[in-house]
């Protein structure tokens, strides 16, 4: 066997046909193989590799669908206009189970498994809080789309930005003057007691305050509840409008029972539109939200003046006029955050082409780029509206929208200024080091 | 007798190999699964604390949550507050749980079996609640992050960084180790009999004169002690302390963990976390219906090892097993 091999190394002409069928089969299977094409291109139109931290389990799981949906259409159109820096955008996702430890475990993984260029994703704040750890560890950027007040408080660090959804700060502080001066000044607040609903509280009542208004009574609701008629009676007669943010399950049986209590009179209601996301309007018990106010991030509706980014926006993701599927008009969607993934996505793309992303070693160029940017105006990027993005505190800044729900759909009446929504802040991310 | 000091040493090299196993694990794993080693190390640690109770005492806790969190809180509270150093709220959180032990097991212990299990469950539901109240101080489900500079340890002029792979994972294992080798002489030694006594037929150790409450109390501050020193740890090496570790879903965990290792054996704690760690990150690349095939491979799992992998083992065909 062995005198034979030499004897071929020797001569150089020993190679039998079959063994040269053998080996043309052997590499048109490689070349085939998946693996082989993407090493064999050449580096531009190597794959940008984004890690996607989704929840497709656990309590998240409807946001998770709406937002992998999101993302899908705004990579598609990114891939169709040319990709970043010419290369194509690939998706990898995992699952992070709305859970925060899971969460950690995902963002490690993305980056010493998958080999992720980034990470980004996911909305729940606890999922956002637990990873950003490993993110700043493992020095990896991670873009979220959570609303959480927690980028901009400086807890995180300088891996972690949220360029594509305001914050609960900054809503708060955007709806409070229109309630003030369209819904009355007498507010009581009822919200679940934990830091979501704290959140709402702390920030709100100091907003509503500096309109003229007050907060004359805060239920907080334990997160253990199931009914809600023993802390009715603890609305103060003299309320103008309830504040309400309850999220969960029981939302439904909260508003119900709220409807059944002033049956059909008592002081106006406002919401925030989390908690009724993914579900319809037009559910039984929700008759009651009937002329009642909403915070919407996004339109869930299609509205008649909506823009043109905003229809082309609503068509590449499927959304039907009511807000739902295409596909199936009783998959609602959550309309009022997932436009954050497109917008996130699309800022990666335009502080990757900033930084002549390339690879890996780029990430601090792609933080710092990222950071640099200010201005983001309403565009097919940004169909939600202009923003002013504060590189020092890594959140984005924008136009909130205030609906009326009219004959079981909601009407956007209001859309706030960027400036409504800006608040003082000490956290300046730019001075720790990358 | 010469088979007793026989497997009295194989018992020990086997707990000897399992440790040296997992050093070598240090710097020959790959990146990702060294990260997941280091959380399963901390987190078998709290499986062998709940597995003194459950699986050698057998009392079934469904509340052991609270002194995992309880650490946590006890070590990541002092942390990002007060700023205390690592050692001193490493103690802290060991000692919060073993305060806490103690006035559970106090009022828990008045109660058997069933009634057990639910007043268990009550008090980690109010320990729960009341990281989500206490939101000013805890972020409630939100959680606090602790900066890598406060997870730091100043040693000999050197600094030590919990946030560092390869330091965490020797932290954890540390910790690991050291539970392992106690919980082994713990369960050979005569207070370790008398648990096991109790679980078999706690009227007749009763009978015998032994103080079965304090025993059992004993148990469970132990336990708690355990656990809560794997909460602090966890906190420490990776940076958050938030509400949903005081959660029921991580007492079931330590429950879940237990049982697929094998309740009573000192090495089940490691393989059930182990095996359920893979199980979901490997089926979680499969399908978006992973938690399907976990519940599938868990049915599998429990009708071919009815009593746990190393259980079953133990069994069938190695009954030295510890």
């Amino acid at each position: 066997m062995s005198g034979k091999l030499n004897s071929s190394f020797l001569t150089g002409n020993a190679l039998s046909r079959r063994d040269a069928l053998k080996g043309i089969g052997a590499a048109a299977a490689m070349t085939t193989a998946p693996g082989f094409v993407r090493y064999a291109q050449s580096q531009p139109s190597t794959p940008i590799r984004i890690g996607f931290q989704a929840h497709r389990t656990g309590i998240g799981a409807a946001y998770g669908r709406w937002y992998e949906r999101t993302t899908a259409a705004a990579v598609k159109l990114i891939n169709d206009g040319g990709g970043i820096n010419g290369r194509p955008v690939e998706i990898i996702t995992e699952d992070d189970g709305t859970d925060a430890a899971r969460g950690a475990e995902v963002v490690e993984k993305f980056a010493n498994q998958h080999h992720v260029d980034i990470v980004y994703g996911t909305l729940f704040s606890h999922v956002v809080v637990g990873s950003a750890p490993a993110a700043g560890e493992l020095k990896i950027p991670y873009y979220v789309v959570s609303e959480g007040y927690h980028v901009a408080s400086g807890q995180m660090n300088r891996w972690v930005l949220q360029p594509g959804i305001t914050d609960v700060r900054a809503q708060c502080h955007a709806v409070a003057p229109w309630i003030s001066q369209n819904v009355g000044k007498k507010v009581t607040m009822i919200y679940p007691d934990y830091a979501f609903g704290h959140d709402h509280r702390d920030f709100f009542a100091p907003a509503i305050e500096a309109q003229g208004g007050e907060v004359i009574a805060k239920i907080a609701i334990p997160p253990t509840e199931t009914t809600f008629t023993r802390y009715l009676p603890q609305i103060p007669p003299q309320t103008d409008v309830i504040y309400h943010v309850m999220v969960g399950p029981a939302v439904l049986t909260f508003v119900k029972e709220l409807g059944e209590f002033y049956g059909g009179g008592g002081p106006k209601l406002f919401g925030f539109i989390d908690s009724l996301e993914a579900v319809d309007l037009r559910s039984p018990g929700l008759e009651f939200l009937e002329g009642s106010h909403f915070w919407e991030g996004m339109a869930r509706y299609r509205q008649t003046d909506a823009s043109e980014h905003e229809i082309a926006y609503r068509d590449t993701v499927g959304l039907d006029d009511n807000g739902a599927s295409v596909n199936d008009k009783r998959d609602v969607s959550t309309a009022g955050h997932m436009f954050g993934c497109w917008e996130t996505l699309h800022v990666i793309k335009q502080a990757m082409e900033a930084a002549d992303y390339k690879g890996p070693e780029d990430r601090a160029r792609l933080v710092e780029a990222t950071e640099a940017i200010s201005e983001l105006p309403e565009s097919l990027a940004h169909p939600q509206g202009d923003k002013i993005f504060d590189g020092k505190v890594h959140q984005v800044f924008g136009r909130q929208n205030i609906s009326l729900v009219e004959n079981g759909t909601l009407k956007v009446v209001h859309r706030t200024s960027i400036e409504d929504g800006r608040y003082e802040s000490d956290t300046d991310y730019t001075t720790q080091p990358l | 007798m010469t088979e007793v000091r026989s497997n009295a040493t194989r018992i020990w090299l086997l707990h000897a190999a399992v440790i040296v196993l997992l050093l070598a694990g240090n710097f020959l794993l790959p990146e990702y699964h060294r990260g997941m080693f280091s959380r399963a190390l901390v987190l078998a640690t709290y499986a062998m604390g709940y597995n003194l109770l459950f699986g050698y005492t057998g009392l079934l806790s469904l509340g052991h949550a609270m002194f995992f969190a309880a650490g946590m809180y006890g070590a990541g509270l002092p942390v990002y507050h007060l700023g205390w150093d690592v050692p001193l709220v490493f103690a802290t959180g060991i000692a919060a749980a073993g305060l806490l032990s103690l006035a559970v097991g106090v009022l828990a212990l008045r109660t058997t079996g069933v009634a057990f299990m639910i007043v268990t469950m009550m008090f980690a539901q109010i320990f729960f609640l009341a990281t989500l109240y206490f939101t000013t101080w805890t972020r409630g489900e939100e959680g606090l992050v602790l900066q890598p500079t406060t997870r730091a340890i100043e040693f000999a002029g050197n600094t030590i960084s919990l946030s560092d792979p390869s330091t965490r994972y020797l932290v954890a294992l540390t910790l690991f180790a050291i539970v392992l080798l106690v919980s082994l002489r713990l369960v050979k030694s005569s207070f370790g009999r008398t648990l096991v006594a109790i679980r078999e037929n706690e009227e007749r150790v009763r009978m015998l004169g032994y103080n079965v409450f304090a025993t059992k109390l004993l148990a469970v501050v132990f336990s708690g002690l355990v656990c809560g020193a794997a909460g602090a740890a966890y906190g420490l090496l990776f940076g958050y302390v938030g509400s949903g570790f005081a959660s029921s879903q991580y007492s079931i965990l330590a429950l879940l963990y237990v049982l697929l290792g094998g309740a009573a054996t000192t090495l089940g704690p490691l393989v059930g976390t182990l095996f359920m760690f893979y199980v979901i990150d490997y089926t979680s690349g499969l399908t978006s219906a992973y938690l399907l095939l976990v519940g599938v491979v868990l049915i599998i799992l429990i009708l071919f090892f009815p009593k746990g992998l190393l259980g079953t083992i133990r069994e069938k065909w190695l009954p030295w097993l510890p």
